[in-house]
């Protein structure tokens, strides 16, 4: 899994790169900063998670990278820099609504986190499959039909030449999951972007579905931004970690690298609170105290020092993330590494 | 499916029953005797009496009530007092005017309304949006014999468009006749738009929220084919079942509709049996709009399963 990680990349081996992504929703006064300042890179063939809180960004980040974010909310400021299957970069935040309709399916894909809710109860899957491809391929309906059942087979759909012409409802949730993946994936995107894919399966099929996305990954070899609250998810899937807090990322690191020599206090606390091996009946979870504040009213500087153990009155000061070691960096004043939680 | 359609059957066969002995009892509930009133003022004790008997007046209601629902089941809806024909041969003589008025209205509200609807969900809140809603309030409120006037002055009498009122006379072609139609569908069709306006608006606006919409936009396709397709499909349950409901609308908008534009259909004949006391003409039209309403509720519900795969009956 973690294998092939090297230290330092080269530009051509970047296929997103997030540049200072701020995000607004709302007018005027009643403006809210979804995201702020957000920075990442993900490496070609590589899958970078993007860890939080609900309400930490993640989703907004993943619907401005897709062009989807709603009415109300607008790209105030940033770079998203996506290099194209033709090897072209492409900045996403200046891109029009005919730019991003190219890009969506061959360029970037998207799987959501409903299955139950994300696919047309009206048509069936084979027809929603092969829209992928109506859309981005000129191909006759037959020879549609025929890719869109092997894409069925190649996510382990069982009888997938007769699921084809299932609808939704006829489908469990794993299954329609499955579904998804394969229409995220039928056009070979460069980029899968993940929305939670496994949060509403239950732990057998979760299990199942990551493994297929990994083999899925390999097989066609796309870059991979999987987005998800789960460390454990995290541990199993991902080469690289941003983990964001309150609309900014705190810290970027490996996924060794942040298990072992986790560096920033809020990281601490989200490995803190999640069970894990080795932990003792008499052990217990420990929670971080208080909750998120709301994007509407952030506190000056640091925007977790008002549950952080250890902070200063040097934390009310503005935070930028930096490198704290090679491929490390973290948003804090203090470096933890090393230290005991 | 076959049980459905059978518990269907028989619930249909109830409402008839019931529509049949509510347009027994209402009729003879009002006040007045057909019988003296067909014959004038001056007719004679006798003669009434005579009457009465000829039309079964006289018999206990309980066997007046047989003998209508035993005849009614047998297709005979009695004679018109007062055009002395099969109640079911006056009908049909004035079915066409009310069927092509209903049909072309319904045409009429359905071009207005449902492009409009899906719009202004699509734009929420602009002045598109307002505007939309404003002018359904309005279609919705003004009485159609308002519109219908308006009408008949400025497209009839000043421009000469199209007839004022009548069925082009004896005589008249096909084309012709339907000529005479155009204003009345407009004037009916308009006050029927709103309320089809406002659901396909609303349900609409419910779709574009939903995530498959979203998976659709994720999907690289034209802001077209999102909400034509994937959108206006899921949306066009409630349509469909709007449509259903104003079935009723129109028939009631067609009794005004026919009255001021002077149609021959049946409309402006249960106005004038009404007034003439017919009561045979008055139950036989009660029986077959209600009949008429079942069945468009009933195609309404099969149009689902149609649309909709998950709907199973």
């Amino acid at each position: 899994m973690t294998g092939h990680r090297e230290a330092m990349r080269t530009p051509g081996d970047t296929i997103l790169s997030v540049e200072g992504l701020s995000v607004g929703f709302g007018r005027g006064t009643a403006r809210v900063a979804a995201l702020r300042d957000v920075s990442f890179t993900l490496g070609r063939g590589r899958t970078l998670a993007l860890v939080g809180e609900s309400g930490s960004g993640k989703s907004v980040t993943s619907l401005a990278l897709m062009g989807l974010l709603p009415p109300s909310g607008r790209i105030l400021s940033g770079r998203l820099d996506f290099r194209t299957p033709d090897g072209r970069v492409t900045d996403l935040a200046r891109l029009d609504g005919a730019g991003f309709r190219a890009l969506r399916g061959p360029g970037i894909s998207m799987i959501f986190q409903e299955p139950m809710s994300s696919l047309n109860p009206l048509f069936t899957i084979g027809d929603q499959i092969g829209e992928m491809l109506l859309l981005h391929q000129d191909l006759r309906a037959a020879e549609r039909r025929r890719r869109v059942i092997e894409m069925l087979e190649l996510v382990e759909i069982p009888g997938a030449a007769a699921r084809v012409d299932a609808y939704p409802h006829e489908l469990s949730g794993g299954m329609r999951q499955r579904v998804m993946i394969a229409m995220g994936l039928i056009c070979r995107p460069a980029l899968l972007i993940a929305d939670e894919p496994t949060t509403a399966l239950d732990v057998t099929i979760q299990a199942q579905i990551l493994d297929l996305m990994r083999r899925l990954q390999k097989e066609l070899g796309m870059s991979i931004l999987f987005i998800t609250h789960d460390m454990g998810v995290v541990a199993e899937m991902a080469d690289d970690v941003a983990v964001m807090y309150a609309g900014a990322v705190v810290e970027q690191a490996g996924v060794l690298d942040l298990f072992d020599r986790t560096r920033h206090p809020y990281t601490r606390g989200l490995l803190a609170s999640i069970p894990r091996e080795g932990l003792g009946p008499d052990d217990r979870l420990v929670p971080i105290p208080g909750s998120v504040p709301p994007l509407s009213a952030l506190p000056p500087g640091c925007a977790f020092a008002p549950r952080c153990p250890h902070a200063r009155p040097a934390c009310r000061e503005p935070v930028s993330l930096e490198p704290k070691a090679p491929g490390h960096l973290s948003a804090c004043i203090f470096d933890f590494a090393g230290e005991a939680a | 499916m076959r049980s459905y359609l059978l518990r269907r059957l028989v619930g249909m066969i109830v409402v008839i029953f019931l529509v049949l002995t509510i347009a027994f009892v209402l009729v003879r509930l009002a006040p007045g005797d057909p019988a003296s009133l067909m014959l004038g003022p001056d007719a004679s004790p006798d003669e009434v009496a005579a009457l009465r008997g000829r039309l079964g007046l006289d018999r206990p209601i309980l066997v007046q009530y047989a003998t209508f629902l035993g005849n009614a089941l047998q297709g005979d809806l009695g004679r018109s007092l007062f055009f002395n024909q099969p109640v079911l041969t006056v009908l049909a003589n004035r079915a066409e005017p009310t069927i092509f008025l209903a049909l072309f209205s319904l045409m009429v509200a359905l071009v207005i309304a449902t492009p409009v609807g899906i719009w202004a969900a699509y734009r929420r809140g602009s002045f598109l949006d307002q505007a939309s809603i404003t002018s359904a309030m309005l279609a919705a409120s003004v009485p159609s014999f308002l519109t219908g006037l308006i009408f008949q002055r400025y497209l009839a009498t000043d421009l000469g468009w199209f007839p004022a009122s009548g069925y082009g006379g004896a005589g008249a072609d096909f084309a012709e006749r339907m000529r005479h139609l155009v204003l009345p569908s407009i004037t009916l069709g308009i006050t029927n738009s709103a309320l089809i306006l406002r659901f396909t608006r609303a349900s609409m606006l419910d779709i574009l929220g939903e995530d498959y919409v979203r998976t659709a936009r994720a999907k690289g396709m034209t802001e077209r084919r999102v909400v034509l397709r994937h959108a206006l499909k899921n949306a066009g349950i409630p349509i469909i079942t709007v449509i259903g409901l104003t079935f009723a609308l129109l028939v009631s908008g067609a009794v005004v509709t026919e009255r001021v534009f002077n149609l021959p259909g049946m409309g402006n004949l249960v106005v004038n049996a009404v007034l003439r006391r017919d009561y045979p003409v008055i139950q036989g039209t009660l029986i077959v709009v209600a009949g008429l309403y079942v069945l468009v509720n009933l195609a309404t519900d099969l149009l689902y399963l149609v649309v909709d795969k998950r709907v199973r009956y």
